[in-house]
């Protein structure tokens, strides 16, 4: 980053470095929103809380993570609260999947046909771009806010393991069942469309 | 289409990952090499992971936050007097 977020001008309460934290990560935090929840007011009502709670508890950041680790935290703290908040029927559901985004079990990829040489512009088309966004829209709970960090906003394992409280083995299972899936549902999409061509 | 996985392949497939991200002990990954050369399933699946990630990696780098949804905030946050300044704009992704 060019210009490092001065700390110290935080924590003095000056408004013009808080609103260049904003301009730094308000894209980020948006996405976040909008990958997780799917819906773009959703998405601005996790932008807006993330950052009215920042300024909140400014004045409480120890600075044992960076100021980026702690924003996705809050940011993925709002956007889990809204999820609940949106289907809070799916709780005991969601305490099953718990167990099995915990284990490697069930990662078994069922369609074996080889797209990845398929051109950009075709995989992403609208039409494409839809489906990977439905895909990723569609990922458990605890596996789609572990894949947003770590695949769409590029924390490391590390870093995604802080804004989560979870540790790191965990981010990596949830990653490899987050991937495998996603991979999944692309390729029955592909290797369909592969075969229809070829017919 | 196969749909048939072996036992080596389920009990590597929790590597691809790693492997993906360049973060596997070098014994697993040599295992994994080896085992992609005679497996075509294994490698199948090695290349539409990495693809999926790249089109993941593609279609955020086009997003942006929206203009309205900018100056909501900064409203929000009584932060208008810094609304026209806006220096992060194209670099805000990580």
């Amino acid at each position: 980053m060019p210009n490092e977020i001065s700390l110290e001008k935080l924590m003095a309460g000056d408004r013009a470095e808080f609103a260049r934290l904003v301009d730094t990560y308000s894209s980020s935090i948006y996405r976040l929103g909008l990958k997780t929840l799917g819906h773009p007011q959703d998405a601005e009502d996790v932008l807006q809380n993330t950052f009215l709670n920042a300024l909140l508890h400014l004045s409480t950041f120890e600075g044992r993570s960076n100021i980026a680790t702690w924003l996705y935290r809050i940011a993925a703290n709002e956007a889990l609260m809204l999820i609940r908040k949106r289907r809070p029927e799916v709780s005991l559901e969601q305490e099953t999947q718990q167990d099995e985004v915990e284990s490697l079990e069930g990662v078994k990829p069922r369609v074996f046909g080889d797209w990845s040489g398929l051109p950009e512009d075709e995989l992403l088309s609208s039409e494409g771009k839809k489906l990977l966004d439905t895909a990723i829209y569609n990922l458990p709970e605890p596996l789609r806010i572990v894949f947003v960090l770590r695949d769409i906003e590029r924390l490391s394992i590390k870093e995604t393991a802080d804004a989560l409280n979870l540790t790191e083995t965990n981010v990596k299972t949830r990653l490899v069942r987050a991937r495998m899936y996603l991979r999944e549902r692309l390729s029955k999409y592909y290797v369909e469309r592969l075969s229809e061509e070829e017919r | 289409m196969n749909e048939h996985i072996h036992a080596k392949c389920e009990e590597l497939l929790g590597s691809l990952s790693a492997y993906i991200d360049g973060d596997l002990a070098p014994a697993l990954c040599q295992e994994l090499e080896k085992h992609l050369e005679e497996c075509d399933n294994c490698r199948i699946v090695l290349n539409t992971t990495k693809r999926t990630i790249e089109l993941v990696h593609s279609s955020v780098e086009k997003s942006d936050l929206p203009d309205d949804v900018r100056e909501r905030l900064f409203k929000r946050l009584n932060l208008d007097d810094f609304l026209q300044s806006n220096p992060n704009q194209s670099s805000n992704d990580r």
